[in-house]
């Protein structure tokens, strides 16, 4: 315990830098009555923050909203408020989330208002959730609302038509509407530079993730991974800050790798590492510490993970590209994990399975987000089909506590630590000719 | 000797198995896990050793097939009858004082304190002569639990004894429900070898033995009695398994102890199927027991083993009657929810329909082993050998389903049914317990 307290007490210094990025955007967003800037509300999947800086525009993010109650415990109330109001225990957890925080006076996590939105900055990219969600907001706010159409990525190929397709919504659609709300007129240089500055954050973010190849990682790319994503997904990607948090934290995963250590957990550094697991699907948030505990306890540290790409998928070589600053934002939305199809979803956890030296790739299925779910254990056998390594499947839920039984999830992980464990002694004899 | 111990913390029993060096199989034990897991694994453990006993003395009996002209079994049998009415009868004296004594605290009826003590001796009077039947060569009980062999017989001449005496029956079965559970509390008192000999002389005593040299049974049985069992390693497996005072190396998922246990009965399980009392695991192992994938039901326990239990209570029907009821259906009425809380609803309103109960009670399995074969796919399907395990496969009413949806789905299929198959998870625990210390 000494150690827990230790480690919450000095914070490392990216903590410390996000920390401080995340409350002055709260301060900024909470302040558009003194500031007058105008507000978008925008999804992360294939969100456009860039562009939205372009005109002077702060981006409030719904899930992030729900993430952070979640976090602090605040979701299941706010939950509870949505269902009294006619949502059923079924849907989204994000959307009750958000609807309960609306109806009990928006507040931010600083303790004051939430701006209504001035758009409804709407990127589809894969969650047909999110469009109905926004619907719920325009009934709520009536404020302008936008649609950048992204089309599925269905069969596994980003084509030219594809492509110009989201560029001419962009120039016909959503950068009229930013323009008309924000007053500011669209200055396409002043996107290229936001955009130099987010491949610059990216190329650093991507070096980051991809340190879990060590063996003996130095980080947890999905527990700490979503600490790392941050500034990326949400309202900094494009901004000197976003730039200066990637230059500290690599250096400060440089260290780790240089002085031998583990990732960062909540309880200090990660000891041992005896399981290396790639996961699929977002965490629990309501228990997310318990739930990490789960793993560092067990000495499982996760290597790679998709959730990690629901904003963005860089490892692969895409990068912002200032060059072309229409078209890379298409293919940013066009990219995007939530954009992909079963296969290529397959394709990338089985490359992450090999890659990353991984013992076996485990699932965690959200029960109330239906459209993400499906398929998954097909995901899963496909990927043990492929790479010979076993893999697990649990089920938990994004912000409703009601849904994390932490018994019946321990027990699984518990099972499958085990039997990677028991498959490693079987493999061990067999070379050895022993049975 | 030598020994291994396996303990399956599950949510309504306990099971302990006994193994020796060689992985032979010594001694079980199984008691009502009460929500109280310590003093759990102590009955459960106890009661592996008393088994343990046995499989020694019937090691050292059947070295004498002279003297017992053959007939261990018939010796070993009456042996552990009367040793079993010796700890019942124990136990029964446990509870009258228990009852007497919550009789003299209560302050409700002063009045009538001496009346009711008297009433409670009445009781157990009656009791002890009618159950002890229950341990003579004839006699067959449905159940191996304290609580289930005393208590409906209690309420039974609790009844007669109010209507005699003029006593409220609710407060003589007041009295039995405040001290039953302190009852199961207490562990059999230590003096086991003494309860054995005591066994022994009433058997010999009774005539039913067949033994012509009394003296040389008596030292074969304290040869057996004197044996030393060390216990070297013990894994704990199932849902209390956090709660035993074992460091985390003697801690095994119930996954892999059932994948194992499984292997152990039957070398040729590719697949197993476990319904226990709150969850159903659906698990595929290899040639050597080894787990390779599996899948279990998620936080809600619908149409688990205590799914049963609650439709039990709703029927006032004891958990072993359901099978047989289901088994006289002659239609099986469609149910559509398995969830636990729903159980009592569901019936409700089928009976309200006008559906008979055996028919309810045979739709009712057939739900649970539906929402079981679910689980199974997901985990994979089934290979052949498939291995049923866990306290519902003693019903019969749930095996015939199961059959049936299996032959359906996968066709022609070998499958095994163990009739010690709910300790499947503790086998596999002492079998990891044995591997510890070798490895």
């Amino acid at each position: 315990m000494s150690t827990a307290t230790r480690s919450e007490v000095v914070k490392e210094r990216s903590m410390l830098k996000q920390k401080s990025m995340i409350t002055a955007n709260y301060e900024a967003l909470t302040s558009v009555q003194e500031t007058g800037r105008k507000v978008a509300a925008t999804f992360v999947p294939g969100n456009l923050n860039e562009l939205i800086m372009c005109f002077d525009m702060l981006s409030n993010l719904p899930e992030i909203n729900a993430i952070q109650n979640g976090m602090r415990k605040k979701s299941g109330l706010l939950i509870q408020e949505a269902e009294k109001r006619g949502h059923s225990e079924d849907v989204c957890t994000y959307v009750k989330c958000d609807i309960g925080q609306m109806s009990k006076g928006n507040i931010a996590p600083n303790g004051r208002p939430m701006p209504p939105p001035d758009l409804l900055l709407l990127s589809y990219t894969g969650c047909f959730t999110f469009m109905k969600w926004f619907e719920l907001l325009r009934h709520e706010y009536g404020c302008e609302t936008v649609m950048l159409q992204v089309p599925y990525d269905g069969d596994g190929k980003v084509t030219e038509n594809m492509r110009s397709y989201v560029v001419k919504q962009l120039k016909e659609e959503v950068i009229p509407a930013l323009e008309r709300v924000s007053g500011v007129k669209f200055d396409i240089d002043r996107l290229r530079e936001y955009l130099r500055k987010s491949a610059k954050a990216e190329d650093d973010l991507v070096w980051v993730l991809q340190s879990a190849k060590h063996v003996r990682s130095p980080i947890d790319a999905y527990f700490g991974g979503v600490y790392y994503l941050g500034p990326i997904f949400t309202a900094f990607r494009g901004t000197d800050d976003a730039v200066e948090y990637y230059e500290i934290l690599r250096g400060e995963i440089e260290q780790r790798i240089a002085e031998g250590r583990g990732p960062i957990t909540p309880e200090g550094d990660m000891k041992e590492e005896k399981y290396r697991v790639v996961v699929e699907g977002p965490p629990n948030w309501t228990s997310f510490r318990d739930f990490w505990k789960m793993f560092y306890d067990d000495g499982a540290v996760v290597v790679a993970s998709s959730y990690t790409k629901v904003g963005g998928v860089y490892d692969f070589g895409f990068r912002h590209d200032p060059e072309h600053p229409l078209e890379t934002l298409a293919d940013y939305c066009l990219g995007c994990y939530t954009n992909r199809s079963l296969p290529q979803r397959v394709d990338m956890l089985e490359n992450y399975v090999n890659e990353y030296q991984a013992d076996g790739l485990l699932i965690n299925s959200i029960k109330s987000c239906n459209s993400f779910s499906a398929g998954q254990l097909l995901i899963m056998r496909e990927v043990e089909k492929r790479t010979g390594k076993p893999g697990a499947f649990i089920e938990t839920d994004l912000v409703d506590p009601r849904y994390f039984s932490a018994s019946n999830v321990k027990n699984r992980l518990e099972s499958y630590f085990q039997m990677i464990d028991q498959q490693r002694k079987g493999a061990s004899s067999a070379a050895q000719g022993i049975h | 000797m030598k020994c291994f111990v396996g303990i399956d913390l599950g949510s309504t029993t306990t099971k302990a198995v006994l193994m020796d060096e060689r992985g032979e199989v010594l001694g079980r034990g199984i008691t009502n896990s009460r929500s109280n897991y310590d003093t759990a694994t102590r009955v459960a453990k106890l009661e592996a050793y008393i088994s343990t006993r046995l499989t020694l003395i019937h090691r050292a009996l059947g070295a004498l097939p002279g003297l017992l002209n053959g007939n261990v079994d018939t010796l070993l049998g009456g042996l552990e009858r009367s040793f079993r009415l010796e700890l019942f009868l124990e136990q029964l004296a446990d509870l009258q004082n228990i009852c007497q004594r919550q009789n003299k605290r209560d302050l409700r009826h002063l009045g009538m304190r001496q009346r009711i003590e008297a009433a409670l001796d009445a009781i157990f009077e009656r009791l002890r002569n009618k159950l002890a039947g229950l341990f003579a060569p004839e006699g067959s009980r449905r159940s191996d639990f304290f609580r289930d062999l005393a208590g409906s017989e209690y309420m039974h001449v609790a009844e007669e004894v109010a209507e005699d005496t003029g006593i409220n029956f609710d407060i003589l079965a007041n009295l039995y429900d405040q001290s039953i559970i302190e009852v199961e509390n207490h562990p059999p008192s230590e003096d086991i070898g003494g309860k054995f000999l005591r066994a022994l002389e009433r058997v010999v005593a009774q005539g039913h033995s067949g033994v012509s040299d009394t003296a040389t049974v008596k030292s074969a049985l304290q040869g057996a009695l004197d044996v030393e069992v060390e216990e070297s390693y013990v894994v704990g497996t199932g849902y209390g398994r956090v709660q035993l005072p074992f460091p985390k190396e003697h801690i095994r998922s119930e996954i892999l102890c059932h994948g194992l246990g499984a292997h152990l009965m039957y070398p040729g399980t590719r697949t197993v199927l476990d319904i226990g009392g709150q969850d159903t695991k659906g698990i595929q192992v290899d040639g050597n027991g080894i787990v390779v994938n599996f899948q279990m039901n998620d936080r809600c326990a619908a149409g688990c083993g205590r799914y049963l239990g609650y439709i039990a209570d709703e029927m006032n029907l004891g958990l072993h009657e359901l099978g047989p009821m289901a088994m006289k259906a002659t239609k099986t009425v469609r149910i559509n929810s398995t969830c636990t809380v729903f159980a009592g609803a569901e019936l409700r309103d089928r009976l309200s329909l006008g559906e008979k109960r055996e028919d309810i009670m045979a739709g009712l399995h057939r739900a649970i082993i539906l929402r079981a074969m679910s689980i199974i796919s997901r985990s994979g399907g089934i290979s052949d050998e498939f291995t049923f395990t866990g306290g519902v496969a003693k019903n019969e009413a749930a095996v015939k389903e199961l059959r049936k949806l299996v032959q359906e789905n996968y066709g022609a299929m070998t499958i095994n049914i163990n009739p010690e198959s709910i300790y499947t998870g503790a086998l596999g625990a002492a079998e990891f317990a044995r591997r510890a210390v070798e490895s």
